[in-house]
């Protein structure tokens, strides 16, 4: 079942094309990793799905519906599309439970216990219980990524997007977060990862997209792109990326 | 030279009438300056033109005239404009809310501005409206910041109140100005006056210095 599907999708920022006709389709059950150079498009592409950006054309469809232009609307679909970011965005004058209340209580309409106990739900699912009260000031970065992971999922996303999700994370801190994502991955959730962590995306991916120049240059099986890439600016791509893994 | 409080003393039933009707002018404009300045503020802060221009337009209007202008104006313009009187309070009520509304839009707009944009990306993603993100996300930390000068514009419209007197509107300095020219003690009846603000805005201040460090731990 196809769950999202994007039709020619393009984006210009100022005088620079960043998307240049994106077609994608995401079936339920997919994992996606977006891979690619800074500057490729990728967290514009991530951003465009959910309409943190606005597209300048194509489609997103949802469900079979093109999804509109009128706020409205859009207000909806980020509702069925949770999205997890670099610097997390977690709400600094919230605890940890109050972040991942805030969209049941807010959008959802739920009231206080019944919002209470979803949070502490999602709270425990990524290992975070005992930190409910604490604000985010006091948290890791880890801990950061895992409430704001908490905080999309107690939104019933029916697809998470997660834009780099451990790129401003100290080294041994990523772990932690892949750890959660993956166990998200192996529950058969449907999701989207920008990412740099190639061997995540290698186990972790049931479909490996590379972008370059606002175009999708190659995609395939983790293995068809990570390990036996066609073309050549995968290939170059891939190699400084392996330049100093050990 | 000798001064001379015992006539201040005899007339402190006229001050003590003054101050509450300072106190009361300036709550008055203390609340209508700071909530219509909000709604200003987030006109200025709003793209949509419906609602950024006329607030643009209110506050240069606002800033760039001279209150005590304004009040006179509204005292006695208005009137022949309009079929209906105006007391001395509601003239400077306007003119000082009017103009604190601008400013404190100035600070609301800023203070909006100063969230980082990813704050907006968290409220969003979670399929929050513009109003919701505002309200729930956006506006209490930003009101966290704005608070300094909030409170700043709050003690100048405790004293922008004495502008009231240009329209007779009994407060601390109309007495004063009366007591001095019943009297003939211009030296003791305007001291008295200045006293009389200096004690209701010095705790004032001090407590503002305390919300600014509590305020900064709290960070």
């Amino acid at each position: 079942m196809t769950l999202l599907k994007v039709t020619d999708l393009a984006k210009t920022f100022g005088p620079n094309p960043v998307l240049r006709g994106i077609d994608l389709d995401v079936e339920a059950g997919e994992r996606i990793a977006i891979l690619g150079a800074s500057g490729s498009g990728k967290s514009t592409l991530l951003r465009c799905l959910n309409f943190m950006e606005m597209p300048d054309s194509g489609t997103v469809t949802l469900d079979d519906r093109v999804v509109g232009r009128n706020e409205k609307e859009l207000v909806k679909v980020r509702q069925r599309i949770g999205m997890v970011f670099q610097q997390f965005n977690l709400f600094p004058h919230m605890t940890a439970i109050g972040n991942v209340m805030e969209g049941l209580r807010t959008v959802r309409r739920f009231s206080k216990a019944d919002a209470h106990a979803r949070a502490e739900k999602e709270l425990a699912r990524v290992g975070l219980a005992d930190k409910a009260e604490t604000y985010p000031a006091h948290l890791s970065g880890g801990q950061k990524q895992r409430v704001a992971i908490a905080r999309a999922l107690a939104m019933d996303p029916e697809l998470l997007l997660f834009d780099e999700p451990t790129s401003a994370l100290d080294p041994e801190l990523v772990g932690e977060v892949l750890n959660v994502i993956r166990a998200l991955a192996e529950e058969g959730r449907t999701m989207l990862l920008v990412t740099h962590e190639l061997g995540f995306a290698y186990h972790v991916a049931t479909r490996v997209i590379f972008l370059a120049d606002g175009t999708i240059h190659e995609q395939g099986t983790p293995d068809e792109v990570l390990k036996h890439p066609k073309k050549e600016r995968t290939q170059v791509f891939l190699a400084r990326h392996k330049e100093f893994s050990l | 030279m000798k001064w001379d409080f015992a006539s201040i003393l005899d007339n402190s039933d006229a001050l003590l009438v003054g101050a509450a009707g300072t106190v009361h002018i300036f709550a008055i404009c203390l609340v209508l300056g700071l909530t219509l300045g909000l709604v200003v503020g987030l006109g200025r802060y709003a793209r949509t033109p419906w609602f950024h221009w006329p607030a643009t337009a209110f506050v240069e209007f606002f800033r760039n005239t001279p209150v005590l202008v304004q009040i006179l104006w509204f005292y006695f313009a208005l009137p022949i404009l309009l079929p209906f009187e105006i007391s001395p309070l509601a003239a400077a009520a306007l003119g000082i809310s009017l103009n604190s509304a601008a400013f404190s839009a100035e600070i609301y707009r800023g203070g909006i501005q100063s969230i980082e944009p990813g704050q907006w990306d968290g409220a969003r993603s979670l399929g929050m409206s513009w109003g919701e993100a505002m309200r729930r996300i956006i506006l209490p930390q930003a009101l966290k910041r704005m608070t300094p000068a909030l409170t700043n514009r709050a003690i100048e419209i405790f004293k922008m109140s004495t502008l009231a007197s240009a329209v007779a509107y009994v407060e601390l300095l109309q007495q004063g100005k009366l007591i001095a020219s019943l009297n003939y003690n211009p030296i003791e009846a305007y001291t008295a006056v200045a006293l009389i603000f200096f004690v209701f805005l010095w705790p004032m201040v001090q407590f503002t210095y305390l919300l600014e460090r509590r305020l900064r731990r709290s960070e």
